[in-house]
């Protein structure tokens, strides 16, 4: 896999050529490695998790453009893992973030900043002006939009996700080689797949991938080694092991194969979404649902409500509002400590887990019970600040 | 034969929080039946309820997509270890 960059007018000062001495006497990147490094121009979509290894190593490396997308602010909750930010930039642009901090790095990079949402009117004509794409993104609708705009576009996509403890990397779209579609056709439907903000992520794995896929970009742009194509790489944090796969190219992928059906980029959010309705409509009817004010009104009146916290032990330990717990996993088979004749509240983190308790347990005769809007997120916000979010 | 079936993090808790799930068969297909028989709560993880296994879940035998074998009828050999490969998109 050759990369047509151009660095025949690049050069270095006797800056640069200090800075990067430790790439320059390696014989795999030499001057000339590091100059097409330079001339080198590489899209981050998505300055989080991944995003963050990934910006902060292609900077230090020397990377020439660098170009970052994100409409997105810091949140408190990002500081464990996404370590471009600090503290202080809770509230800030991460865009705004994440340039103090490389410009800090290295100022030898020009940074480019797409200060939006990576969608299906503006991903090719932002992709078009750099040779690689680093996808840090965090939903199927964007990976499977970046994915469509790299094999459109014939640039090389360096992938990498990431969930809990485990974390999958590879390069797809190179030349000849599978796209994200060959691995995965089509994306789960909505709900059956817990993002990080559900399923959590222990903060370094996207410190490990997304150092993965600064790897592979350095190695594309230098030409060297065996780049992750055709390949994919298994990540088991819990037991530290490195797995390796093969992804074939599918001669009839939609997008990359012999014949194909998507020849512009679609609605992606359609793509990723019909299904999830398909599967909404399999459940159920409307769920009743009550907001927090009412449930705080009528338990200070003395009301007997039933509330049933839904949510697992260790998120009991970090804040309840003294319910009955029971885990929506082991609902079914604990269903007879609750009692049909009370009404019950049902609540969990934000109200989608109750959903289903509550759907559950209208299906099996609780007629009386009730989802709380929001959860105890919903409570911490509204009703008792004292209580940590989480 | 025993053959063991390679169980990713997002789907443990699944499968009684087993990393590795040990059952007998001839043919993956077979495995993955007997897997979800032993496991009940993974069989809506891993098939659609007309029983076709789920497009963005892949399964390999070592390090090959079934799909490029002979898929479920793809025999299996004591050595063997199946993995379980689900599409996740977590990045931030």
């Amino acid at each position: 896999m050759a990369l047509a960059i151009d660095s025949s007018q690049t050069t270095l000062s006797n800056e640069e050529i200090l800075r990067y001495s430790r790439h320059l006497i390696m014989p795999e990147v030499t001057m000339e490695g590091q100059r097409k490094l330079k001339a080198a121009r590489v899209l981050c979509v998505g300055t989080g998790g991944l995003g963050s290894p990934l910006a902060l190593y292609l900077t230090a490396a020397g990377v020439g453009t660098l170009g970052l997308v994100d409409f997105d602010v810091v949140d408190y909750t990002n500081l464990q893992r996404q370590v471009l930010h600090s503290t202080s930039d809770v509230g800030r642009l991460k865009l705004d973030s994440a340039i103090d901090k490389l410009r800090a790095i290295n100022p030898f990079v020009e940074i480019k900043r797409f200060d939006t949402f990576l969608n299906s009117q503006n991903a090719l004509e932002i992709i078009k002006d750099f040779d690689i794409v680093a996808d840090g993104t965090d939903n199927f609708a964007t990976r499977y939009l970046v994915n469509d705009a790299c094999v459109l576009s014939g640039k090389p996509n360096v992938y990498a996700s990431i969930f809990r403890f485990e974390g999958q990397a590879s390069i797809f779209g190179a030349e000849d080689g599978p796209c994200y579609r060959c691995l995965y056709p089509e994306p789960p439907p909505p709900g059956l797949v817990p993002s990080c903000a559900e399923g959590g992520v222990l903060g370094v794995l996207p410190g490990l991938l997304g150092v993965m896929q600064a790897t592979e970009v350095i190695k594309l742009i230098l030409g060297v080694g065996e780049p992750l194509i055709g390949r994919l790489v298994l990540v088991d944090a819990l037991a530290m092991r490195f797995r390796e796969l093969r992804v074939r190219k599918n001669p009839e992928c939609p997008v990359c194969g012999t014949h194909p059906t998507v020849t512009e980029l679609i609605d992606y959010n359609q793509f990723c979404g019909i299904r999830g309705e398909e599967s909404e409509a399999s459940t159920s009817v409307k769920i009743p649902e009550i907001p927090v004010e009412e449930l705080k009104r009528r338990l200070d009146g003395g009301e007997d409500i039933f509330v049933l916290d839904v949510r697992e032990p260790h998120e009991y330990q970090i804040c309840n509002i003294h319910g009955h717990l029971i885990p929506l996993g082991d609902l079914p088979k604990r269903v007879h400590e609750l009692d049909s004749s009370r009404e019950i509240v049902v609540h969990c983190k934000s109200g989608a887990r109750s959903a289903k308790a509550v759907d559950f347990l209208r299906q099996s005769g609780f007629k009386r019970a009730s989802n709380l809007t929001g959860g105890i997120l919903a409570w911490a916000e509204r009703i008792d600040p004292s209580l940590p979010k989480y | 034969m025993p053959i063991k079936v390679l169980i990713p993090t997002p789907l443990r808790s699944y499968a009684g929080k087993q990393a590795i799930v040990e059952v007998t068969a001839q043919t993956v297909g077979e495995a993955l039946s007997n897997l979800v028989v032993q496991n009940p709560d993974l069989r809506k993880h891993l098939f659609s309820e007309d029983g076709k296994m789920r497009s963005f879940v892949n399964v390999y035998l070592n390090d090959e997509d079934i799909r490029y074998l002979s898929k479920d009828a793809t025999p299996v050999k004591e050595t063997d270890a199946i993995s379980i490969v689900p599409s996740v998109a977590g990045g931030r």
